[in-house]
């Protein structure tokens, strides 16, 4: 198992070093380039030079850049020369991170749970009912979820805040939009796992031997039939996080999310790719920790077999 | 003469599917004594499975549903039991060893937990016990380390070992019947000696009753006391182990026989397999299912089913021809090859 | 046995013997893989009717603003923000604009977006596992390396990297998408191709002489397709999603052109005074996504030889 631990780091390590290496020569491509821009202010433009480097060579440039990110420092706004990445990330990403956590934990708990009663009640009214919920759920893309559960939950009837996030009541609408798809998907996924481990012979094994439906059905199918889920996790919680940026734009929420599209939508480049440089690596992160996790959790990967 | 610890009557087993209803088990009888190895032979689908898997209510119970007969275990009756009461049964009482070990374990739980799972929700045995039993029972089916053993996960077993596990499983309650559903079929012939002299010594040991289902009839010859040979989800042929081998009355079992090799087979005797396939079940001829594969069908054979006929005390066979007005016939008449100049 | 009792004479029991024909006889016709597959999607009524719908909002796509008298830019400040009316069915945007001829000019967009890149995707991703599978070795291990660190990065940055590059547009958008979207059927296809060419068929033509590309389009590809069509199916509302997510956010199709995803930014906006804004657009995103979901199930079930003869 520890080859398998060794090779995820190494994995995500080169993806992060790749992502940073393209983000900075995308600056360089980029028509005109933003650093070009004779509009910048001259704060701006020191700042960016101080990090860039402009005059020195393409290779010191690189060199320097990396260093930056290594030191932990993603550079500075062309729009708002005094900003820089890491102060708007330090404020904003407890936001983020609040939002997905809550929509994830949402989405994983409740999706597992409706695929279960899913499979276990195939064919019948219950079945059917939690079967509309994901198809729907899958249908709907998660700004169009968040717009009308505001629309309706937070303007027509009045029943929940729709803007910021200033306490729990606050997070009820953003997590919901935000986790819908995923729970969804979950949903689906550990329904058709479960139909298809209750074929496995294991179970007919289990049932052999006299123990009780509960368990048979704890123990030895959902326990199995979880595996695909997690497998599922490293992208769905990737997505979950990309989807902060709508969402988080749509309730006013001050996360990472609302200032990266702000970013985009003001054409703030050296923002953009500071923030992405992040943004990504983040996430790679957050993708390696889930492989890994799945590593532990599957014996036939945490004991290598004969 | 021991005692019949099974008695099943007039077995009808039905499935519904998209297609219609599959009679699977159509009208089987047989009973099991104390003690006794009680083989059951015939191809893939002729409902031998159907039929072991019926006695431990195995069989998924919708879509499946008994259509008639009675299965009765030390005289209570299997086929009304709910679900509650069958636990009861199952594992301690009536073992079963499933055909593939390679999918028949757990993939996530260790093998001592497995076996321990026989013990879960029965009173009156501590943990300690528990896996002291476990433990006995690896030593016994023959499994080496089996402190080690017990902690591992099924995939770091070979094929060999994983069987043995299912026999631990099957044996650790103690049960008075094992229903072994094609043991050996996925292993190499070296393990499954092995495995056979196990379930023999076994039954010396612990008078344990065995109904052993398998396709070879070489398994048959060297471990049965009683045979029963299936077609068509009905019993064609049933008898002591001598009389199903040298008294062969079912033109299916004579086609069984003369399609393998045996020591006494001689050089110029054909080998002869028996052409065609099994029936549709979801459309049974209305006559003996094996006539349109027989080369000794008659009319009668094609219109209806034919009559048990009991030759002997143990021996019966469903064949037209026992009746009177058949003619003689030798079902085990084979053709000499033409030998080659 | 209770049945109808048959007489039992002596004249038959003369022996006549085997019957095979009567048991080989065939009670279905046999149908080759495409007309069985297209028997059983005509039986699943969700994937029929998501066929059709399918077809019908291409036609409308392609005919309803060609016939309409609005220009899919013609602003009206007469009309503006009105729902649902004689003259205009799907009502009007902010800025006057018949939201029936924008529905479907935005169509023509999000549907040739979805499909384009959806089967550049399959078709890249499809040659590249097949060489990958086959041949192994150095440019299997590079592509797979490749593929890992692409896999890696979440796809939606890697969209909005090129997407700041090459600005917004139709054709920048598909660029980006197909850039992160091959992966998926490459290791689908490699992973077959590997699977495929072990077994005897391959060899038997390999030892006939035929080159590679014969070998590979001709014996391995046929016995995919109906998994690369499945694949295809939903491919493509995946690529309607991206498509406006990143509208939506600004970086995909930029106004007055129209597509899905802008409309439905443009809905969101005007949600409190004219939700027609919003529901139009989301209505036919989510039927058009769930009828392809439906539709991907369907030939998923069809192609799947398992379920031959379950019927």
């Amino acid at each position: 198992m520890t080859k398998y631990i060794l090779k995820r780091i190494g994995i995500s390590l080169v993806t992060v070093f790749v992502l940073v290496s393209v983000v900075f020569f995308l600056a360089r491509l980029m028509p005109g380039g933003p650093f070009n821009d004779p509009k910048l202010s001259a704060t701006a433009r020191e700042n960016l030079n101080a990090y860039y480097g402009f005059d020195k060579p393409v290779l010191e440039q690189y060199l320097q850049y990396l260093n930056n990110l290594i030191h932990g420092n993603f550079g500075f706004s062309t729009k708002y020369p005094s900003r820089t990445v890491n102060s708007l990330l330090s404020g904003a990403f407890p936001y983020s991170a609040d939002l997905g956590i809550r929509a994830l934990c949402l989405a994983v708990s409740f999706g597992l749970v409706f695929g279960i009663i899913s499979a276990l009640n195939r064919g019948n009214k219950l079945d059917l009912f939690f079967v509309i919920i994901a198809v729907i759920g899958t249908s709907v893309p998660d700004f169009i979820m968040g717009a009308l559960l505001q629309h309706f939950f937070g303007v027509k009837w009045g029943l929940l805040p729709i803007a910021e996030y200033k306490g729990f009541k606050y997070t009820i609408l953003p997590s919901i939009g935000l986790g819908f798809y995923t729970m969804a998907s979950v949903s689906r996924i550990m329904r058709a796992s479960m139909l298809e481990v209750v074929q496995q012979d294991y179970i007919k094994t289990a049932r052999s031997k006299g123990i009780s439906k509960f368990r048979v059905t704890w123990k030895h199918q959902i326990r199995n039939a979880i595996m695909p889920v997690v497998t599922m996790m490293g992208p769905t919680v990737a997505a979950v996080l990309t989807g902060t940026f709508v969402i988080e734009s749509l309730f006013a929420i001050p996360g990472m999310g609302k200032y990266y599209v702000e970013s985009v939508q003001n054409n703030d480049y050296s923002l953009i790719l500071g923030m992405t440089a992040f943004y990504g690596a983040f996430l790679v992160f957050c993708n390696m920790i889930v492989d890994i996790l799945y590593g532990v959790i599957d014996p036939r990967i945490r004991i290598a077999g004969k | 003469m021991a005692k019949n610890i099974l008695e099943i009557k007039n077995l009808e087993f039905s499935f519904h599917t998209y297609g219609g209803v599959v009679k699977s088990v159509r009208d089987v009888s047989f009973n099991v004594r104390e003690g006794e190895i009680l083989g059951i032979v015939g191809e893939s689908g002729c409902g031998k499975s159907v039929t072991s898997q019926c006695i431990l209510r195995l069989n998924p119970e919708p879509p499946g549903f008994f259509e008639g007969g009675s299965i009765k275990y030390k005289g209570e009756e299997i086929t009304t039991k709910s679900d509650r009461e069958m636990r009861k049964i199952r594992g301690v009482e009536i073992g079963f060893i499933f055909q593939d070990p390679m999918t028949s374990l757990n993939p996530t739980m260790t093998i001592g937990k497995q076996i321990e799972e026989i013990f879960v929700g029965r009173g009156g045995i501590s943990k300690k016990e528990i896996k002291e039993r476990a433990l006995e029972i690896l030593k016994l089916v023959g499994i080496n380390e089996p402190e080690r053993r017990y902690k591992q996960y099924p995939h770091e077993l070979s094929g060999g070992m994983k069987q043995r596990v299912m026999i631990a499983i099957a044996l650790v309650g103690k049960p008075s019947i094992i229903i072994a559903d094609e043991p050996t079929t996925s292993l190499d012939v070296t393990i499954e000696a092995q495995i056979l002299d196990l379930l023999k010594e076994l039954r010396e040991k612990m008078n344990t009753s065995i109904i052993l289902i398998t396709h070879d009839l070489g398994v048959i010859a060297k471990m049965c006391d009683r045979v029963l040979v299936m077609y068509g989800g009905k019993v064609a042929e049933k008898g002591t182990v001598e009389e199903i081998f040298y008294e062969t009355a079912h033109p299916y079992t004579a086609g069984l026989i003369k399609s393998i090799a045996t020591l006494d087979t001689s050089k110029d005797q054909k080998l002869v397999p028996i052409d065609g396939t099994p029936p549709d079940l979801f459309a049974p001829p209305k006559g003996c299912p094996f006539a349109a594969r027989c080369e000794f069908a008659m009319e009668i054979c094609y219109e209806a089913q034919p009559e048990n006929y009991q030759l002997t005390k143990e021996h019966m066979c469903a064949c037209w021809l026992q009746h009177e007005y058949a003619p003689k016939v030798d079902i085990m008449r084979r053709e000499t090859k033409e030998v080659q100049q | 046995m209770s049945e109808n009792r048959v007489e039992i004479t002596k004249d038959k029991f003369r022996i006549v013997g085997k019957n095979l024909e009567k048991m080989e006889s065939i009670t279905r016709p046999s149908l080759t893989f495409w007309q069985e597959a297209w028997r059983r999607i005509r039986g699943n009524r969700a994937a029929f009717i998501s066929l059709i719908l399918l077809i019908v909002y291409g036609l409308l796509a392609i005919f309803a603003p060609m016939f309409s008298k609005y220009g899919f830019d013609q602003q009206d400040a007469y009309a503006m923000s009105q729902s649902f009316s004689a003259a205009h069915w799907m009502g009007t945007d902010s800025l006057g604009r018949d939201l029936w001829v924008r529905v479907w000019m935005g169509a023509r967009v999000s549907l040739t977006i979805g499909l384009l890149a959806a089967v550049l995707n399959t078709v890249i991703g499809t040659v590249l596992g097949g060489f990958c599978g086959y041949y192994g070795g150095k440019l299997d291990m590079i592509v797979m390396r490749i593929i890992d660190v692409i896999y890696g990065i979440p796809s939606l940055i890697v969209c909005i990297l090129v997407m700041v590059v090459l600005g917004s547009g139709v054709q920048s958008l598909i660029i980006a998408m197909v850039i992160v979207g091959w992966t998926g059927t490459c290791r689908f296809t490699r992973g077959e191709v590997y699977r495929l060419k072990e077994q005897e068929f391959v060899l038997a033509a390999r030892v006939m002489g035929e080159p590679v590309f014969t070998i590979i389009m001709r014996e391995i590809v046929p016995n995919i397709m109906g998994l690369l069509i499945t694949n295809l199916a939903m491919a493509i509302p995946s690529a309607i999603f991206q498509e406006a997510f990143l509208s939506y956010i600004g970086l995909g199709i930029s106004p007055p052109q129209a597509s899905w995803g802008v409309l439905a930014k443009e809905g969101t906006r005007m949600l409190k005074v004219a939700p027609h804004m919003l529901y139009v657009p989301a209505f036919f995103i989510c039927t058009t996504v769930l009828a392809l979901n439906q539709l991907g199930n369907g030939l998923r079930d069809a192609f799947d030889p398992r379920l031959r003869g379950t019927e």
